[in-house]
């Protein structure tokens, strides 16, 4: 399993293999907010906690379709498939290589992007914080969506809107979390809520994930 | 000793039944060529043999995790090299060396090479080498000669014998001659009956 972890990261790693697309998303979207909706701090501020947790979401959601997509056509995953190690297995492991490459440079690079936006200073610890707790269910859910979708021409589509909805609590819950900290709220509530949602996300999505795989093989 | 038994066994590609009653036992040191037209369910057959499709009739027994499958594509990473590709695949079946496999298909030459910039022979005979590292003792094999010259042809040939020598078995669907004293099983003749074709195909006739 290991081994899987090191070439997936590897690949994302290598010439071609996306690592650092999320990033820069991320960098844009900040970076153009405050061009669009003007500079003042009044303004920035108060819309900062969800600016930075719906550009992490959507730069999650960039990177999602290569998850199985690439091995999907070069034959890997019918290998993956029949080697010893158990399909539940890898889709764990493959969220989490997409989690490592995606979920935790947004994670580290959010608090940097957060003065961009003048995000109000109690507020930088819970965005670290929500980010850290949250992304690892954006990159499961997505797991699951891409295993779904695998095998169908042009599924990023169809695939984003099946994954959507289901990232919407972990949103509510992440730019609430940051929101109230900002405001010098108790924060404990939305935080406790978001690391349920993960630990959820990440007890049964690989078993949904490995049964559509399953599926989208025969 | 059975390694590979098929007793009966129906498979279906897309929702059609393409094959009924295929029956098979493959010993150990025995090799078995499939042959058949195009569109009759060789390949099918392999998959169903390698659990990636259930069949639809039949049984078929095999040791838990004892199938090598090699399909059409090679499952190749273009941006790993020759040997790391190998030495992954090596790791996730639990196998140290990757030196013989790279031996056995004249790939030690390339080993530091990119993948992507392998021919499509070179591509394959790597392909074909991970299922030397796989370690399993029946080989399932999709059309494996395809883009092999004569002497790359030779070294297949050549592997597989050793593989049989050491107590495996192989499966293997092909339309030339390999030089392997195997039996052949034309699957054509187990070819599923029209009713269920016709009846699909009427509803779009």
């Amino acid at each position: 399993m290991i081994r899987l972890l090191t070439r997936d990261l590897k690949l994302a790693v290598r010439a071609g293999g996306g690592f650092g697309l999320a990033l820069a998303f991320f960098l844009i979207v900040t970076v153009l907010v405050p061009f669009g909706v003007g500079p003042e701090a009044g303004v920035l501020a108060p819309i900062a906690p969800g600016i930075l947790w719906i550009g992490a979401l959507l730069a999650c959601l960039l990177s999602l379709d290569r998850i199985f997509a690439t091995d999907y056509e070069d034959g890997s995953l019918e290998l993956l498939a029949t080697a010893p190690i158990p399909l539940e297995a890898v889709v764990a492991i493959k969220a989490l290589a997409h989690w490592i490459t995606t979920g935790l440079p947004l994670t580290l690079a959010a608090p940097l992007f957060g003065i961009f936006l003048n995000l109000p200073g109690p507020a930088f610890g819970a965005l670290a914080l929500t980010l850290l707790i949250g992304t690892p269910a954006l990159s499961m859910i997505g797991a699951f969506g891409a295993a779904l979708t695998v095998g169908l021409r042009r599924g990023g589509l169809l695939m984003s809107l099946l994954v959507l909805p289901l990232y919407v609590p972990t949103l509510i819950f992440g730019a609430t979390a940051t929101r109230r900290a900002a405001e010098g709220l108790a924060t404990d509530a939305p935080v406790t809520l978001l690391a349920g949602i993960t630990l959820g996300a990440l007890a049964l999505l690989p078993f949904a994930g490995a049964a559509a795989l399953r599926i989208n093989l025969r | 000793m059975a390694l590979l038994v098929l007793d009966g066994v129906g498979c279906a590609r897309g929702g059609l039944p393409v094959l009924t009653g295929v029956s098979l036992t493959l010993k150990a040191g025995g090799a078995l060529i499939l042959r058949g037209p195009n569109g009759s369910g060789k390949t099918t057959l392999l998959r169903t043999v390698a659990g990636l499709q259930p069949p639809i009739e039949g049984r078929i027994e095999a040791e838990p995790d004892s199938i090598a499958y090699a399909a059409h594509a090679d499952g190749i990473k273009s941006t790993l090299t020759v040997a790391e590709n190998l030495a992954f695949w090596s790791g996730l079946f639990g196998t140290a060396d990757i030196g013989p496999a790279l031996a056995a298909f004249d790939l030690a030459t390339l080993r530091d090479r990119m993948a992507g910039r392998l021919s499509a022979g070179q591509k394959r005979r790597l392909g074909l080498a991970r299922l030397v590292v796989t370690g399993r003792p029946v080989w399932a094999l999709d059309e494996p000669t395809v883009s092999l010259d004569a002497a790359s042809v030779a070294l297949f040939a050549a592997a597989v014998r050793a593989h049989l020598a050491t107590g495996g078995a192989a499966l293997i669907a092909t339309h030339i001659d390999l030089g392997l004293d195997a039996e052949t099983l034309d699957l054509s003749a187990f070819r599923a009956t029209h009713a269920a074709r016709t009846a699909f195909d009427e509803a779009f006739t």
